[in-house]
């Protein structure tokens, strides 16, 4: 009997704890809905703020971050792709691909902030670009490209081997086995970790906080060597440097719903793409 | 012929250089960091940097530059979010892998995805809008800008690598080790509680010390939830301000070139250090079971 009450007890625990954590997903959600949708409209999205940020939309913002984001992973993702090619169809198990195994893990694990240094010491300042779109792209680049390596091998890793062995087979050469078989079939799965990388570099804000972001612009960036807006920083800037945060503090709920927003639906966008994947997959076999 | 197997060439050597460039960022950023730190501490002594706890660079008579007060706030922090995120992460994860029936996983595993996916800057964002006022009058402050807001928002963001990690670790435990507890007549719980989770502490281990390293290194929430208070914290009540904070509020603003640019990147060298042997560290343990489950 009293084996059976503490095996309630520890099952009640483990559902609160998992309660808790569904808990916080839903507050986080059912604040930011509730107190940003009333400020969301259609002017809201594409205007300018206006009079100090105190009133007007975030357009700017979300340009920005379109841009910026976009940029960096049309820089990342050929790199990426790369990398993971290299180590899943071609490299031998010895101690340089163990290096490049080891730095890519390690990577993934600097802070953000260092990577926002280090775009400042090469890309704003060795490498002349100055605060601009391409220097904070670059930077958000580097910041993806593990995680762009890391889903496009496990993309490789699902194509059946004999796939590859019957192009060789055929005579293909391993470039043409790779272009004409492997890639197209990883393809889903290579776009799935590239629209996860696009949702992670639009909430990054430490990265670009010295490479490029402006406080307010009154214009548009015209080329990758102007400045820009971000939705990120934009409620940093809103929510803790404005000179009257309590007066904006609707602004900046409705620049949060934005933002998650825009991530959810590229995070939704890349779970739709890898369950389709993955059907396909499993009706191939 | 020949065309092709040029390409054939051609294209190997385009992948390998690839793969060189995760090496040479992970090189150069340690390079930039030692080379930007070095010239800090021609003027700062190192004795200064590590023992002083007193961080004002900015200061009009003499200007200090001790990283103390801002280690102790980082780990504060940290550690009270690990103090609270792991019981739950472990919890969570234990009920997804063993008790939540597959429908159930279905909805749960992708809402924990969900959560990993909100950028930072929003949960800073919460943390001021919700956490500090709750904290405040909870506990009677006057704010509730202090490390343990930073904790709470930090024990969130390191949740979904926590739960996914542990989740993957308890998955892993071979079924017949369950089955062999249950013909001795134990029940689940006992099950999960004496066989299973023993059997994968070194997982578990892992995934505290990834959510660690993230916890560490995070930036956005806990420079705007924490108060920005650059002295020495007697606690979680008192605001602090991290490591990470600090890079990020006076990096913009410090001139190029001066001690209080270079000692900003001294800064971030003593973070990308600890990361780096949380990072390695987790790996060791990683690699360690891996061979014993062979």
């Amino acid at each position: 009997m009293k084996r059976k009450i503490i095996q309630i007890l520890g099952m009640a625990l483990m559902i609160a704890a998992t309660l808790v954590v569904v808990a916080i997903l839903g507050v986080v959600l059912f604040d930011l809905t509730a107190k940003g949708a009333p400020v969301l409209s259609w002017e809201f999205l594409t205007q300018s703020p206006k009079k100090g940020m105190t009133e007007g939309g975030i357009f700017p913002a979300i340009f920005g971050t379109t841009a910026v984001t976009l940029l960096s992973t049309m820089l990342a993702t050929p790199l990426g792709i790369g990398c993971a090619i290299f180590l899943h169809e071609y490299a031998p198990d010895n101690a340089f691909t163990r290096l490049i195994r080891a730095s890519i893990r390690n990577l993934a694990g600097v802070p953000s902030i260092v990577y926002g240094l280090f775009g400042v010491a090469i890309f704003v300042q060795f490498l002349g670009m100055g605060a601009s779109l391409l220097a904070a792209g670059c930077t958000l680049g580097l910041l993806t490209l593990p995680s762009i390596i890391t889903t496009t091998e496990e993309a490789l890793r699902n194509v059946p081997r004999l796939t590859r062995e019957g192009a060789l087979a055929l005579g293909a050469t391993k470039w043409e086995t790779i272009r004409t078989v492997v890639l197209p079939s990883a393809l889903p799965g290579i776009l799935t970790g590239v629209i996860l990388a696009l949702s992670r570099g639009a909430g990054e804000t430490a990265p670009i906080l010295f490479t490029g972001v402006a406080f307010y612009s009154r214009y548009l960036p015209g080329s990758v060597f102007d400045e820009f807006m971000a939705l990120p920083y934009h409620l940093y800037i809103l929510s803790t440097q404005h000179h009257a945060i309590e007066e904006v503090r609707p602004l900046a709920y409705a620049t949060a719903l934005t933002l998650i927003l825009l991530v959810f639906m590229l995070n939704l966008t890349a779970f739709w793409a890898r369950a389709r994947w993955q059907r396909s997959l499993g009706a191939g076999k | 012929m020949n065309q092709r197997l040029f390409w054939d060439k051609f294209f190997e050597k385009v992948f390998k250089g690839t793969a060189w460039v995760a090496v040479l960022t992970l090189v150069g950023i340690f390079l930039m960091l030692l080379i930007n730190s070095a010239r800090a501490f021609e003027t700062i002594s190192f004795a200064e940097f590590f023992s002083g706890t007193a961080w004002n660079p900015a200061a009009y008579g003499e200007a200090t530059y001790g990283i103390g007060a801002m280690l102790f706030s980082t780990l504060l922090v940290t550690i009270g979010a690990m103090l609270i995120a792991v019981p739950l992460g472990i919890g969570a994860a234990a009920f997804l892998s063993e008790v939540a029936s597959p429908r159930t996983r279905n909805i749960l595993k992708p809402a924990i995805e969900m959560l990993a996916a909100v950028p930072s800057v929003v949960i800073g964002f919460l943390g001021i809008v919700l956490v500090a006022p709750a904290l405040a009058k909870i506990f009677d402050l006057p704010h509730g800008l202090n490390a343990l807001n930073g904790s709470i928002l930090l024990a969130i963001m390191a949740l979904p690598t926590l739960i996914s990690v542990t989740e993957d670790a308890i998955h892993a435990v071979p079924q017949h080790y369950k089955e062999a507890s249950y013909a001795l007549g134990a029940n689940r719980w006992e099950t999960l509680l004496r066989v299973t989770l023993p059997s994968c502490t070194s997982g578990i281990l892992v995934a505290i010390m990834l959510g660690l390293g993230r916890a560490l290194g995070e930036t956005m929430t806990v420079l705007m939830a924490t108060g920005n208070a650059t002295a020495m914290p007697n606690g979680f009540f008192d605001s602090v301000r991290t490591i990470t904070a600090t890079v990020a509020i006076e990096m913009g603003e410090v001139p190029f070139g001066t001690p209080h640019y270079f000692s900003l990147f001294a800064c971030a060298l003593v973070l990308f250090l600890i990361t780096l042997l949380v990072n390695i560290a987790a790996e060791r343990v990683a690699a360690g079971y891996r061979r014993k489950g062979q």
